[in-house]
């Protein structure tokens, strides 16, 4: 098993974190993972990345030029990396900031209004990013539900473990639109 | 302890921390910014101290005062501020103070880019500053190796009274890995040091110092360093992986030998005999263990982020017995291994040996 994502979209959507909540995830299960951010010279409200890699072998570069996953939360991430995809890999969208079709036809697309259900179903628009990491975990299965939320536990600091139920909400309603999509 | 995941910058500072440092004097610069800024919050919670200098120039003459007192202690920076300390380097190795200093390699030359490349290897390995001098070098590839030569880079600065270079890159220090440290010894004493200046009170003072007037005096305090950098042979270290019966030999360090070694296990599936040889330590340069590596290789190639740096020393010594190619990228490109594997190809398919390509 070999998982190689980029993730991406614009400061302050959670990449970086849910970059690092998988890479976590990974961790639990006894593979070998790394996450790399993208550190260039980037300016508020530019797209941030970072890449994740989850293996049953040691990792070579952590820096991946040819995704098998892309999960983009931004229309300008879309542009940047899907010519990146490796043929017959995902692409995750999150199509209520990203207006824009895919041109790819040699890969997997999971479209989801991640914003908007995080905003109507759990009133909190900043769990966008765990719906579609639920998605991620249901499509793609590299890891699991528990080792994510397990790693939600190290990750975030225990004054703010009141959030956990909240985010393992977003997780599971990733989940579950996934299920219904496939 | 389990292991936890931790970028690269944070965990070589906790192990410094845990190896007995308790001063930093540094300035910033990408990417190596997360060391600074983790052990000016983590330094004083030991009682040690923690100094963002005016300059590059301020913060090595701080370790140079510091290391001439006997404490343990760092600094560390990225090429451009690196090539600012060299003048305190050349010092501190000719006072012989011992100390450790990092450099997480990004492209140059001049202020060059920010991204990961090893193109600091000449100056790293072959002194650096002004007069005869060396460093020792350490190239860890991993999280882990990073942690784990912590320790051992002060522990060797100590033993010759001399400076340690750790020799990163953007890789290694913006990645997060799994790692699991050394524990924390907080009865833990640095070796004594009856040298240092920490006052002369019932005693003959300590000088340290680097000026020799009389050229006699100079020649032999030159002749006294050269010794000291032939006994620092025997702490040479490499790792080989699946030479046993290689006809093509990848010679890499740090973040490059990463991605060879995926390229010999990539090779290996489709038939062909390649291995790995990765220095450790770049000076002392782990030339016995090169040679054993490529005993039977028909080729090597050095995989390097720099434009042919590591293999005039790979060329040097193997004697120049085997044909050395080479294979890499700059300026903050990284080798991938379809790149190496076309290489390879390419020697293998060769007509003539010895041709180069």
């Amino acid at each position: 098993m070999l998982q190689e994502i980029i993730l991406a979209g614009f400061g302050g959507q959670g990449v970086m974190s849910m970059g690092q909540l998988l890479a976590y995830a990974g961790l639990e299960e006894n593979k070998y993972v790394s996450w790399i951010p993208s550190y260039g010279p980037e300016m508020r409200g530019g797209t941030a990345n970072c890449s994740v890699t989850i293996s049953d072998k040691e990792v070579s570069s952590p820096i991946i030029t040819e995704p098998n996953t892309l999960i983009v939360l931004n229309r300008p991430s879309l542009e940047k990396f899907e010519g990146d995809i490796q043929p017959g890999g995902w692409l995750l969208l999150n199509s209520s900031l990203i207006d824009l079709e895919p041109r790819r036809q040699d890969i997997n697309v999971f479209k989801i209004p991640s914003a908007d259900i995080a905003s109507e179903k759990l009133n909190n628009s900043r769990v966008a990013n765990m719906i579609i990491l639920g998605a991620y975990i249901q499509l793609i299965g590299a890891v699991s539900l528990e080792s994510v939320v397990n790693a939600l536990k190290k990750v975030l600091p225990e004054y703010r473990h009141d959030l956990l139920p909240l985010n393992r909400r977003a997780l599971e309603l990733g989940i579950e639109l996934a299920q219904k999509a496939l | 302890m389990g292991k936890v995941l931790m970028k690269g910058n944070e965990a070589l500072g906790e192990a410094a921390v845990r190896a007995g440092c308790r001063y930093f004097f540094g300035y910033p610069i990408t990417p190596q910014n997360e060391i600074p800024h983790y052990l000016a919050k983590r330094l004083p919670e030991v009682g040690g101290v923690f100094v963002q200098a005016e300059s590059e120039i301020a913060a090595i003459n701080m370790v140079y005062g510091a290391a001439g007192s006997g404490a343990r202690v760092m600094t560390s920076s990225s090429g451009p501020g690196i090539s600012l300390k060299q003048e305190g380097i050349s010092y501190i190795a000719g006072a012989e103070l011992p100390c450790v200093i990092v450099n997480m390699q990004r492209g140059g030359p001049g202020l060059g880019g920010i991204q990961p490349a090893q193109s600091d290897y000449f100056q790293a390995v072959k002194g650096g500053g002004h007069g005869d001098y060396r460093l020792l070098v350490l190239a860890p590839a991993t999280i882990q190796e990073m942690v784990d030569l912590m320790g051992k880079a002060f522990d060797l600065a100590d033993e010759y009274r001399n400076p340690v270079m750790i020799l990163g890159d953007g890789i290694l220090g913006q990645m997060m890995e799994a790692v699991e440290l050394p524990p924390e010894d907080l009865s833990f004493k640095i070796p004594s040091k009856p040298w240092a200046t920490t006052g002369a009170k019932g005693r003959t003072p300590n000088i340290i110092n680097s000026l020799y007037l009389d050229p006699l005096e100079l020649e032999k305090h030159n002749l006294h360093l050269r010794n000291k950098y032939e006994q620092m042979r025997k702490e040479s270290m490499g790792e080989t992986y699946k030479t046993e019966d290689a006809e093509l030999v990848l010679v890499g360090y740090g973040s490059a030998a990463r991605v060879a070694k995926a390229v010999v296990d990539q090779g290996r599936a489709r038939g062909l005999k390649v291995g790995l040889f990765r220095p450790i330590t770049l000076f002392p340069f782990p030339k016995d263990d090169l040679q054993k590596a490529c005993c039977q290789a028909r080729h090597v190639i050095t995989v390097e982020m720099s434009l042919g740096q590591l293999i005039e020393d790979v060329r040097y010594n193997l004697e120049f017995k085997v044909p050395v190619h080479y294979c890499g990228r700059v300026g903050g490109m990284i080798p991938t291994t379809r790149d190496i594997l076309a290489k390879i190809e390419a020697l293998t398919n060769l007509q003539g040996e010895g041709e180069e390509v």
